[in-house]
């Protein structure tokens, strides 16, 4: 795809910045709002995707030199590490749990072990997106 | 009692830190970090010696999966502690001998070790879970490493070979097995190995007894190479030798001895056991030695060797199972057990060193080797010794224990042994002779005779002290036991006879020692003559050896084994090739017909189509426009000669469906749809330029017609299904459980609180799927181009 995409190039540079940014609240705030890790890797993948399109994708590997295969393993890895936490506290496997703290900054805030698995989930939606969108382009 | 579940689950934990520790501590052979796994696990177990001598039982369970009653339970017995202790005793051995056979330069050593290292932690897993489906679980681990430590060297043709054989044979066992336990606990209601033999009298008069049994013994049969099964673990010995003396032969095999001896209080006690168990070991026994004498690689000949000890020690269970007769049987049995791990693990890695300093294991080869050697050959007839029944060696005391029980077993009044019994003695004595035979062609025909230099690939000479040292301890407690036999007895044996033997507690307990000289009983004489005899017909061997030349090639059971897989694999090719045409549309056309038939014609048979609009909310005037837009946009996709015109009536239904969620007010669903949508749309730009042109099939009227026939089918089918479904509540909806997920799970979102925590488990499973969907597309598409590459 080598054509002139000037003002493709220029929007891509700020949006993908936008969506980035939406695609972190969409994870944290999956919680208590609509969103979270499935909807959050996905939104993160479309924002790579964009870039790819937009740019080559030489050029992005240059600048995010990340295999996103290895990215879908770690999410992977992470979903079930996080459920194989829960028997070190004699809990079956993939107990999940919650507690409200008081933070520094931001009060009394929720932290919930959950958010952890969802990483894992998000980390392999993109990974998994990612891959399968580079094996398919790359192939041009 | 935490420690315990983390020493059984050491061995997969620290396999994680293998490879780690080979990348970056390159100076450093691995398996000296290694060693220290099964020589802790080792120490532990010692420790548990006392408190299981004074029969103490240890019992714990940890819940695993608990909605489905799969508990990580552990149970320790005399019988377990035996295996424990075999099982991190010989391993930390091995691991030791390892250190010198594997070269830290030319082999993959962290691949070697996280085989090595799973394998251990299984088979620990197998002798100490109690819960069935915990067992089955490291039984079919067992089978799997063993399969990678077999094709280790896989770019050897044989090794690949024997490690499929060895594979299919003890999966196919292990099925049988998973099979067996599950009508077990079908009968018992219970997953628990203990709360099973507890209930032996439930199960001894359900009519399932009798197949239950069989699966299990199959089971059993094909990890423990028993006749006909036997045929896998010759070609299992092109794994490397320290492998071969740890899983072929001191461990895994012995796992299906575990298994008879773990179920004998079951099903022990009726005739079919006895003569299953009986006669099939009695038949390996015979077979294998008799087969062993013909070889010419020795560790061919050990493997036979193997196959027979292990048919001895099966046998002696099965006599062993009418225990209120013969007791000495079982405690013959695990004597025999330990016995056959130590001078087998010891003869095993001597073959081992004689194979690494001078290259060959050809029995035609070698020779002379008594002078250069000699530490090797004091070892190697250590072993050989023992294993031939002689003193002053534990073998010995093993064989006399089982000359007492198939004598004691002749005498019986039971299981028609009375007419066939006097056959036991008999064939044991014969089998004994054949064992006596190759013990002395190993010794003799690798160390005596002339040297004859030229016939080595390098120049012979005596292994290092370090690969020395495993073989040595083995040999220093093959006599240790010979002089020290009751220590043994008092303190793992006696033990162990009661978990095989629980009805023998309570009718007094056990009496049976182990002596090394009972007068002149006909054991002894049974002994001399095995090794008259033996001694004849190993100086006339040149004589006689044409016997086995008669024994026709086609009717062998590796015969049959390698024509039923080559019939098989043609066999299932030309049935795949019915149907896998290659193209999509005839796959999908499967699906699709598959789909109408099963779930329309279920729902005809259950007659379940019924629909009752009352229940139904009122149809607003978005949702009509919306419908019209989906149905536009599909008929235009079906209509148009553009491909990228139907990519975006594609689209556009996909957004429209977001559309819909939104109406119904399911953001989450909604943004879901949206992103996904958008990634597939560029996804289609992506692959736009591969894709073929859009041409309209040619096919003829019935090609169309059909083609409408299966669309309209599921079409219909879905609709009516989706209509059925809101009108049919089979049972009370479970989302207000959902509704609580602020109470129970911290979070307002309840689609996330179902996604990550109510259902977490499906979530995990989802994602797995992904990446493995992801790594597939990958390689379907990456890996035929950098192979193109390459040439």
């Amino acid at each position: 795809m080598k054509s002139n995409d000037v003002i493709l190039q220029t929007v891509t540079k700020i949006v993908t910045f936008i969506i980035l940014t939406f695609a972190i609240y969409l994870f944290l705030a999956g919680h208590h709002e609509p969103g979270g890790g499935f909807i959050g890797g996905l939104v993160i993948t479309s924002a790579l995707t964009l870039l790819y399109l937009a740019f080559d994708i030489e050029t992005v590997r240059e600048g995010l030199p990340v295999d996103f295969k290895v990215v879908a393993a770690i999410g992977v890895f992470i979903a079930v590490a996080t459920g194989m936490g829960s028997l070190l506290f004699d809990q079956p496997f993939l107990s999940q749990t919650f507690g409200y703290f008081n933070l520094p900054i931001f009060g009394k805030t929720e932290l919930a072990t959950a958010v952890l698995f969802d990483l894992g989930v998000a980390l392999a939606v993109v990974g998994t997106g990612v891959t399968i969108i580079l094996s398919i382009s790359g192939d041009a | 009692m935490l420690l315990l579940y983390f020493t059984l689950l050491v061995p997969f934990l620290f396999a994680l830190f293998v490879p780690l520790l080979y990348r970056y501590m390159p100076r450093i052979h691995t398996g000296w970090f290694v060693l220290v796994v099964p020589t802790g696990i080792f120490i532990y177990m010692i420790n548990l010696i006392p408190i299981i001598a004074k029969g103490g039982k240890l019992l714990n369970s940890i819940p695993w999966i608990p909605t489905l009653g799969i508990n990580y339970s552990t149970y320790i017995d005399g019988l377990t502690l035996l295996f424990g202790l075999l099982i991190s005793g010989i391993g930390a051995l091995v691991v030791l001998y390892s250190i010198y056979y594997m070269s830290k330069q030319r082999e993959a050593l962290h691949n070697f070790y996280v085989y090595l290292l799973i394998f251990m932690g299984a088979m620990l897993g197998i002798v100490f879970s109690d819960n069935i489906f915990v067992l089955y679980m490291f039984w079919e681990l067992t089978s799997i490493a063993s399969f990678l430590l077999i094709a280790y060297w896989y770019q050897r043709k044989q090794s690949r070979y024997g490690a499929q054989k060895s594979l299919i044979i003890t999966v196919i066992g292990g099925l049988a097995l998973l099979a067996g336990l599950i009508l077990l606990s079908i009968m018992t209601n219970t997953f628990s190995i203990r709360e099973m033999i507890e209930a032996d009298q439930v199960i001894a008069k359900h009519p399932l007894f009798l197949p239950a049994m069989l699966l299990i013994l199959l089971g059993a049969f094909t990890k423990s190479a028993q006749f006909p099964f036997h045929i896998w673990l010759p070609d299992a010995m092109e794994a490397p030798t320290p492998i071969s003396a740890y899983l072929h032969s001191a461990t895994m095999v012995k796992a299906g001895i575990y298994l008879v001896a773990r179920f004998t209080p079951v099903f022990g006690g009726t005739i079919e056991w006895f003569w299953l168990v009986t006669g099939i070991g009695m038949i390996t026994l015979l077979w294998g030695s008799f087969s062993a004498v013909k070889q010419n690689d020795l560790k061919a000949m050990l493997a036979f060797s193997t196959i027979s000890q292990l048919g001895l020690i099966m046998c002696l269970l099965g006599i062993g199972s009418a225990s209120l007769y013969v007791s000495t049987a079982i405690l013959a049995a695990l004597f025999h057990l330990i016995n056959h791990s130590t001078f087998k693990g010891c003869l095993f890695m001597v073959v081992g060193i004689v194979d690494h300093e001078t290259g060959t294991r050809d029995i035609r080869r070698l020779g002379g080797l008594m002078n250069i050697m000699p530490i090797t050959f004091t070892l190697m007839i250590i072993g050989s010794f023992s294993m031939a029944g002689l003193p002053p060696f534990n073998g010995f005391l093993s064989k006399e224990l089982f000359f007492t029980g198939v004598l004691e077993a002749a005498q019986l009044k039971i299981f028609h042994l009375e007419r066939w019994g006097i056959l036991l003695p008999i064939l044991a004595w014969i089998a004994s002779i054949f064992t006596f035979i190759y013990s002395m062609i190993l010794v003799l025909k690798t160390f005596t005779g002339k040297y004859k230099p030229n016939k080595y690939e390098k120049k012979a000479h005596e292994a290092p002290l370090g690969m020395l040292i495993s073989p040595i301890l083995l040999a220093s407690l093959v006599i240790l036991f010979f002089f020290f036999p009751t220590i043994l007895s008092n303190n793992l044996l006696q033990p162990a006879m009661k978990a095989v033997l629980p009805g023998l507690l309570e009718a007094g307990g056990v009496e049976n020692t182990i002596e090394i000289w009972h007068g002149w009983t006909t054991e002894v004489f049974m002994t001399m003559g095995v090794a008259l005899v033996g001694l004849l017909l190993y100086l006339s061997f040149p004589k006689w050896s044409g016997v086995y030349e008669y024994l026709p090639e086609k009717i062998s059971f590796n015969y049959i084994y390698d024509r039923g897989l080559a019939g098989m694999e043609k066999l299932a090719a030309k049935i795949t090739k019915t149907y896998m045409t290659g193209i999509v549309r005839d796959y999908l056309l499967y699906i699709f017909i598959f789909f109408v038939v099963v779930v329309g014609g279920s729902m005809v048979l259950l007659n379940s189509f019924t629909y009752y609009p009352a229940s139904n909310g009122p149809i607003s005037a978005y949702e009509v426009v919306l419908v019209l837009v989906i149905i536009a946009a599909a008929v235009l996709v079906m209509l148009t000669k553009s491909r990228l015109t139907a990519v975006i009536g594609v689209g556009v239904i996909g957004f429209v469906v977001a559309m819909f969620f939104v109406i119904f007010r399911a953001p989450d669903l909604a943004l879901t749809q949206l992103v996904v949508e958008t990634v597939t749309v560029a996804l289609f730009l992506l692959c736009f330029y591969h894709l073929p042109e859009l041409g309209r099939e040619t096919g003829g009227a019935g090609f169309r017609a059909a083609n409408l026939i299966v669309s309209l089918g599921v079409g219909v089918l879905v609709t009516l299904l989706a209509l059925a479904a809101q009108s049919n509540p089979l049972a009370e909806p479970i989302s207000t459980f959902f509704e609580n997920s602020y109470q129970l799970a911290g979070a307002r979102n309840i689609v996330n609180a179902i996604l990550v925590d109510f259902r977490g488990f499906d979530t995990m499973l989802e994602i797995l799927v992904l990446s493995i969907a992801g790594l597939g597309v990958y390689s379907l598409i990456k890996l035929p181009l950098t192979r193109r590459d390459n040439k």
